[in-house]
């Protein structure tokens, strides 16, 4: 393994609860967790829908503070503070559709008090690493919705961050404009050397962009199984034609097919509770 | 986009096109020809009495107007702001936007007697309701993806709400102020038409007492003419604010 | 869920609370003297006088003659804006340079062809009937436009693949689906139908509140002004709350669309 061992993000016992509004019961989302992802390391998470991913990300990135338990990055404690170097992007379009690609790039950059020179030195640097060299004048109005969460992706690029968190960023977008996307992230991965933690849907995506896969259980959502591809550092999309790609994504799928039909009875049973 | 222009031709043809059939059909008491509205129309450009109703209606209008944006922006951006706030103030909007303000036209008349400030209050408070709820909505309706967005930034508050929300709100808010000059200029005229002795509302009242029919819908012309430039001009600044999106 | 009955919700209360304030400071200005009582009566007396109105009974036809107004007029605008609104929509070139044209209709005071209506349908309601229509017509025209824009392509189609003819598509499959914003529409109607028609009453009518409404106001008479209004700002408030309550109810069903 290539990946530098050093232990960048530590989780013991995290736990989230969601206090309950105007008489509804608390929500218990999230834990207990227990993880170390190390630095420059590419770590997806798996799970059905509604078990907790998102919260994870959102208290990885500081913004949500955990119920219990310790969340550190780089050896500090994360409590509800979005700590600099960590950057992410979204799965719902963030780009902001008053600027233009480039404005939009360059957004995080001016409050520093930066050289112009450095700053087009950053923002052009980011859109040709994203493909979006040609399309610095263009308005998100005009671009398709893969284009759009690379211009999200170069903002947060261009701060140079140490962590690069993805909810669900390809969710929206077609198969085979995901699977380029995924390439494209690996590319930026490989360039930029930051650690990146992406929480998906598709096993596939998983199995085939990670060092490491994660398989959260339903709600309230735990680490049940940890896969390990053992991938090279240089691989692209066409790691699917090897013969370990098809073991780990049944391996990720037996885990998870128990957990997604527990994840749709507890929501049908919610349903059936509003009923009552 | 076809050729909006001839769209534009060919539907202002079929206007006077029907309203000439119209005419014939129930007659000059009723309906004056598109010929000889306009005709009154273009002299009363040129008349100075015109244009002394037209200044007088204008200045209430720009007041009344004043007032409704400057106090439905902050209203609004104060209510959009806290959702408790929001989640409070929202059905009581609603019904007071609902409320015909034709009921609080007495009150109007008593409080502030014949003259310009009940033109004003009236314009005001026609105006501004939807400029409150509308920006209310803007501020609340800001994806929440792009706050998410400037928490992992760690922006200062300040730069959020400039630099993220203002622009993000801006469309919406503009919507509101469109929709809550029309109802301003209506009621200030409304206010003009039994409270004023001076205005294009005056006008009219003094045209509808006479029953001089051509008066009538040349005035109303010239005021649909002044809505529409008005509108249009929200529109286009609209437009480009939202850069296609 | 429990079975518990939910107490208050803090936003309900606190709104409660606000508006009770509202009217306890306005009681207490009026009683004061901050506010003269030639501008405007007490809100207790208002009440007051509501309720002598209604017991009295001294005003019944012309409440029962502007509802009726109110009522035809409503649906007339409905029935008219609806069919209005659809012919527009099937003709997206003419929809596009009308529509435009249809947002400062409301800048207007169009209450000013009253006279003109009297001429042509003679002194009596017909003509405050077709004006209060004219003034709802727009909104609904706009309305319906927009829930049809809503109707999924997808149900669209399917009702044309049905092979049924083009009016019953419109009625049967696509009114339905655009049934929230349409619900809007005819809320809206109804609110500008009260607006001409009360109007029109203040201007010139037979009898009705609104002219009531003016006659008291030009006798000094500020208990009756007021009462009559109160009256005519209740039935709005309870009419309107109604049609709101139908709307959200229709979106909620029909969710996101």
């Amino acid at each position: 393994m290539e990946a530098n061992l050093e232990v960048q993000i530590s989780f013991r016992g995290v736990t989230k609860i969601f206090p309950g509004h105007d008489g509804q019961v608390d929500v218990h989302a999230l834990g207990p967790i227990d993880i170390d992802i190390r630095s420059g390391e590419f770590f997806s998470v798996v799970g059905p829908s509604g078990c907790g991913k998102s919260t994870f990300l959102d208290v990885l990135s500081g913004l949500t503070a955990a119920t219990a338990g310790t969340a550190r990055f780089e050896g500090k404690s994360l409590a509800g503070r979005v700590p600099e170097g960590v950057g992410a992007v979204f799965q719902q379009d963030a780009s902001f559709f008053w600027l233009n690609v480039w404005d939009n790039v360059a957004f995080g950059l001016h409050r520093k008090g930066m050289a112009a020179a450095e700053i087009k030195r950053r923002v052009d640097h980011a859109l040709s690493l994203t493909g979006l060299a040609g399309f610095a004048r263009a308005y998100p109005a005009q671009l398709s919705g893969g284009m759009r969460q690379r211009v999200c992706i170069a903002r947060t690029l261009v701060l140079e961050p140490k962590v690069l968190l993805l909810d669900e960023p390809f969710g929206a977008l077609d198969q085979q404009t995901r699977l380029l996307m995924g390439d494209e992230l690996l590319r930026v991965w490989r360039e930029t050397e930051a650690t990146i933690v992406l929480i998906t849907h598709a096993l596939d995506e998983a199995a085939m962009l990670s060092d490491r896969v994660a398989v959260m259980s339903a709600r309230p959502g735990r680490f049940i199984d940890i896969v390990a591809t053992g991938w090279s550092r240089s691989r692209d999309s066409t790691i699917v034609a090897d013969e370990r790609f098809g073991a780990i994504t049944a391996r990720l799928w037996s885990t998870l097919r128990t957990e997604s039909i527990k994840a749709i009875e507890q929501g049908a049973s919610s349903l059936n509770a509003v009923k009552a | 986009m076809k050729s909006k222009p001839l769209d534009f031709l060919a539907t202002g043809v079929a206007i006077l096109l029907l309203w000439q059939g119209l005419c014939w059909l129930v007659g000059p008491d009723v309906i004056s020809s598109p010929g000889d509205t306009l005709a009154r129309a273009a002299m009363l450009v040129v008349t100075r009495a015109f244009w002394g109703h037209a200044e007088a209606t204008l200045s209430a209008f720009a007041l009344a107007s004043l007032i409704s944006i400057v106090g439905g922006v902050t209203i609004g951006l104060c209510l959009g702001l806290s959702r408790f706030a929001a989640e409070v103030a929202d059905p009581i909007l609603s019904t007071l936007y609902s409320i015909p303000k034709i009921t609080l036209y007495p009150l109007i008349l008593l409080a502030f007697g014949l003259g310009l400030s009940a033109k004003v209050a009236f314009g005001a408070i026609h105006g501004i309701f939807p400029v409150t709820i509308f920006t209310m909505n803007a501020i609340r309706n800001v994806a929440p993806v792009y706050h998410r967005t400037a928490l992992m930034m760690r922006l200062p508050w300040y730069s959020r709400a400039a630099r993220i929300m203002a622009p993000a709100a801006l469309p919406e808010m503009l919507a509101g102020v469109r929709i809550g000059i029309s109802l301003t200029l209506l009621g200030t005229l409304i206010g003009e038409l039994f409270a004023s002795t001076s205005g294009i509302g005056f006008a009219l009242m003094r045209a509808m007492d006479i029953h001089a029919v051509v008066d009538i819908l040349a005035l109303t012309v010239l005021l649909f003419g002044f809505a529409i430039a008005v509108n249009a001009a929200f529109w286009l600044v609209e437009r480009w604010v939202r850069h296609g999106s | 869920m429990k079975g518990r009955r939910p107490s208050l919700s803090r936003a309900a209360a606190a709104r409660l609370v606000l508006i009770l304030s509202f009217f306890v400071l306005l009681e207490l200005l009026c009683r004061a003297g901050v506010i003269d009582r030639v501008t405007m009566i007490p809100p207790s007396e208002m009440v007051v006088a509501l309720a002598h109105i209604i017991v009295s009974g001294e005003f019944n036809q012309d409440i029962v003659f502007t509802t009726a107004n109110i009522a035809a007029a409503a649906a007339l605008a409905t029935v008219a804006g609806f069919f209005l609104g659809a012919a527009l929509h099937a003709v997206p070139r003419v929809r596009r340079t009308v529509v435009p044209l249809l947002s400062a209709y409301y800048a207007v005071p169009t209450f000013v062809f009253y006279p003109l209506l009297l001429v042509a349908f003679g002194v009596g309601r017909t003509a405050l009937i077709v004006m209060g229509a004219l003034f709802g017509t727009v909104a609904m025209i706009v309305n319906t436009v927009l829930g049809l824009d809503h109707v999924p392509p997808a149900v669209a189609r399917t009702g044309q693949m049905m092979r049924i003819d083009p009016l019953r598509q419109l009625l049967l499959v696509r009114l339905p689906s655009a049934a929230p914003h349409l619900v809007t529409g005819i809320k809206l109607a109804v609110s500008y139908s009260v607006i001409g028609i009360v109007a029109g009453e203040f201007i010139l009518a037979t009898a009705g509140l609104g002219k009531r409404i003016a006659f008291a106001y030009n006798n000094f008479d500020n208990k009756s002004m007021y009462g009559l209004l109160l009256l005519l700002l209740i039935g709005v408030m309870i009419v309107n709350g109604a049609m709101s309550a139908w709307e959200r109810r229709l979106h909620r069903r029909f969710g996101q669309q």
